[in-house]
């Protein structure tokens, strides 16, 4: 075991990609030299050489749409997107090629990309830089969306993805990048758990608090103050954002009767919406309260000053779990 | 042969065929991207003040400055050197806290002031982030400047009262807003123009070729406005251009001039052709200025990872102020008091600055729903009312602070 911060185990992460399968190569830019603006990339070029650590022009619908090429040609292109706000120059290819080549083709092209995309907000970044992008993705039939949270996971969930015949957008929480936390670098791909499965990360009985990427530290730190208030919370990491993996949720609500879900994304079609949706169909009789979302405001990320009001933190959280128990709350004596 | 039919020597120059052996001579692994045929010498570049500070004879360019006397050249000077102390000063509330970014132009500055004073109150100004120079010059105030930087507001200025538009992030964007702003001044009869401001790194974005394409096509009056400051973060300008970047503007219809960046006085009558062939009904045109960034692509950038330091020593050489002042010094126009008159001016819009953006207030925590739409929005209006409630939840009986944390 190594302890390992969540962008060093995704370099470790890398390097053994590339090192198993020389058909890995990583696109971006400022990935070479600099190691990338949060040096996740640090030291591959040095060692892998420019022709599999491609510093690209700055281009994103280029860089997505070469990797297009490159997968047809048999390589399996990582790309880094280098903040989430500037993967929309490349949002055409991803979901009008990328997405939807394996079925145009009859399941005779594949697309093995996995497209990297540091994302989320809280690290005082302006415009464009804090931004989780991640619902449009996940509407999008044909890619796969997954989130970490910890470097145990970034290190096995991004070799699983770059692995994966399917494209994967890989959303990395930045402002978790120098989370530390215990890493098996020999761990074996195939004992791993599933790139698509959820997980339970704190068991509980009274509520089921749902989250994924940079909010499950968050929600942890929630569930330990509710504890003090006497409050059992089970926290699930989703991980996998598309497909859900709904087995673990249902397995807790059925045990809790109530949801929660957070998500630093807006409220309107986010990942809470659909999960609030999908657990309803499927656990209707066993919740006891309606679901409850906790989630970023329906407006454009603001400016950094404000990014502590848009952004759900402990205390959102912890009112949105005593909304779901009828506990007092801000919206007592409200309805709806 | 057919009538109109292609000779066969006529055929474009086919690509080497397999070499010896049936074998590709192709390289086998190398994508050599890297090459940086920008760091070769870049021929053709209009300049009127060289870097000793002695005047240039440029036939084409001398015209459009042929105006400027040593009074205009003072004051060129002195708009650089105040903006250079601004730049100083941000950079150091960076350091101190103040402010959570700033993207320094140091080196810029002649391009900056260059470029703006060639234009008209009616002429719209398309900027990315680095043109701080450029929205003080055109009368911003140093606060509202600062705010954007300090994370308080996404713009401190008001477009429509300064004639440009909000500091744009994403790259290359700005171009194609620029064109339509052009396209829009056409349909109205109007002779002004607008102006977009891009670095080198931009030029590789379809944004910015896309720009062109309309520019060409509705002969709009724009002018693209490159900075080619060598470094786009890390990438070298060879990166992204294999040859000179004015070079492709003629591709689409639009002519270019390439400028020595770092002479204002070349810049400046870069701009002014560019404008006069704008307000002529000519059409676009593109002007890349050879510039050098010495500072760090922001303050969160750390250039000694990728940049060697006799670049700075060289690019040092050819400081854009430098040259001015050593030409005003040779011509008598720049005593000891003169100087002291430009520092002090400078200084003053430091501590201007600096008092502006230590004493800005945070925005207020309901700003955050403010401005998304311009009527009510139901939905946004629930999650208002419902934060507002929240919030009042945390306010303290001795009427302290919104602020709060139940754990
Ligand atoms: C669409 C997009 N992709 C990536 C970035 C991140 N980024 C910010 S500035 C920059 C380099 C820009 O270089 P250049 O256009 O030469 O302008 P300079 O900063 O040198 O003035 C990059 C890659 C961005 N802002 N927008």
């Amino acid at each position: 075991m190594s302890t390992l911060t969540l962008t060093q185990a995704i370099n470790a992460g890398l390097r053994k990609a590339m090192e198993d399968d020389p058909k890995v190569v990583l696109m971006g830019e400022d990935i070479g030299t600099l190691g990338g603006v949060f040096r996740v990339t640090d030291g591959l070029m040095k060692d892998f050489g420019s022709h599999r650590v491609i510093d690209t022009p700055l281009a994103e619908s280029a860089i997505i749409g070469t990797a297009v090429g490159l997968a047809y040609r048999g390589f399996r292109p990582v790309c880094e997107i280098q903040f989430d706000g500037f993967i929309y120059p490349g949002f055409d290819q991803i979901v009008s090629q990328v997405a939807k080549l394996h079925m145009r083709t009859h399941g005779q092209v594949r697309m093995p990309l996995t497209i990297r995309v540091p994302f989320g907000g809280g690290i005082g970044s302006p415009e464009h830089h804090s931004e989780s992008p991640e619902a449009y993705f996940v509407h999008t039939s044909g890619l796969r969306v997954i989130s970490v949270s910890n470097p145990q996971d970034a290190y096995t969930m991004l070799r699983q993805a770059i692995a994966c015949d399917d494209p994967v957008l890989f959303f990395e929480p930045k402002r978790r990048y120098h989370a530390k936390g215990e890493v098996d670098l020999d761990a074996d791909l195939s004992c791993a758990p599933a790139m698509g499965a959820s997980r339970v990360v704190h068991a509980g009985t009274d509520v089921t608090l749902v989250t994924y990427g940079p909010l499950v530290t968050t929600a942890l730190d929630a569930a330990k103050a509710a504890a003090d208030d006497g409050i059992s919370v089970e926290v699930i990491d989703l991980r996998s954002l598309s497909p859900l993996d709904y087995a673990p949720l249902e397995e807790s609500v059925r045990r809790t009767g109530r949801l929660v879900i957070t998500h630093e994304a807006s409220e309107t079609l986010g990942l809470g919406a659909e999960i609030a949706a999908g657990i309803t169909e499927r656990c209707f009789n066993y919740l006891e309260a309606a679901p409850v979302r906790v989630t970023g405001f329906d407006v454009p990320y603001p400016p950094s000053k404000l990014e502590k009001h848009h952004l759900p933190d402990l205390d959102r959280m912890l009112d949105g779990v005593d909304r779901v128990l009828g506990r007092p709350n801000s919206l007592s004596g409200l309805e709806g | 042969m057919r009538p109109g039919g292609r000779h066969p020597q006529d055929a474009p120059a086919r690509s080497q065929g397999p070499g010896p052996g049936g074998k590709s001579r192709r390289r086998t692994a190398v994508l050599d991207a890297t090459a940086r045929p920008g760091a070769s010498p870049q021929p053709g570049i209009h300049q009127l003040i060289a870097a000793d500070g002695t005047s240039v004879a440029d036939e084409e360019l001398a015209p459009y400055v042929a105006d400027v006397d040593d009074e205009q050249l003072l004051q060129l000077y002195s708009d650089m050197v105040t903006i250079r102390r601004i730049d100083v000063e941000a950079t150091a509330l960076q350091r101190q806290g103040q402010l959570a970014l700033w993207p320094p132009m140091l080196g810029q500055e002649a391009s900056q002031v260059g470029s703006l004073r060639a234009l008209d109150m009616d002429d719209f100004i398309f900027p990315t982030y680095r043109e701080n120079g450029v929205a003080y010059l055109r009368g911003a105030d140093l606060a509202g400047i600062m705010s954007t930087w300090r994370g308080s507001a996404n713009t401190g200025w008001d477009p429509h009262k300064f004639n440009m538009a909000t500091p744009q992030i994403i790259i290359g964007a700005q171009t194609l807003h620029a064109t339509g702003y052009a396209m829009g001044l056409v349909l109205d009869g109007k002779e002004a123009l607008s102006i977009a401001y891009l670095g080198d790194g931009a030029t590789s974005q379809g944004d910015v070729h896309e720009s062109m394409v309309f520019a060409a096509s509705f002969q709009a009056p724009v002018i693209f406005f490159c900075q080619n400051n060598h470094w786009a973060i890390s990438e070298p300008v060879g990166l992204q251009a294999h040859a000179p970047i004015a070079g492709r503007a003629p591709g689409y219809g639009i002519p270019s001039l390439r400028v020595d960046g770092n002479d204002v006085l070349a810049v400046l009558a870069a701009t002014r052709w560019a404008a006069a062939r704008a307000r002529s009904g000519a059409g676009p045109s593109f002007i890349e200025a050879v510039t050098y960034r010495m500072g760090a692509h922001t303050t969160a950038d750390d250039p000694t990872r990728y940049r060697g330091v006799t670049e700075l020593d060289e690019w040092g050489a050819k400081d854009p102020i430098a040259r001015v002042k050593a030409l005003l010094q040779g011509r008598g126009k720049l005593d000891g008091e003169a100087e002291a008159g430009v520092a002090a001016r400078a200084n003053a819009m430091a501590a201007e600055l600096r008092d502006g953006c230590i004493n800005m207030p945070d925005p207020a925590p309901m700003s955050v729903f403010n401005n998304v739409y311009t009527t009510e929005h139901a939905i946004l209006d629930r999650q208002r009312d419902h934060y507002e409630r929240y919030l009042a939840g945390f306010a303290p009986t001795d009427g302290a602070t919104l602020e709060g944390s139940r754990s």
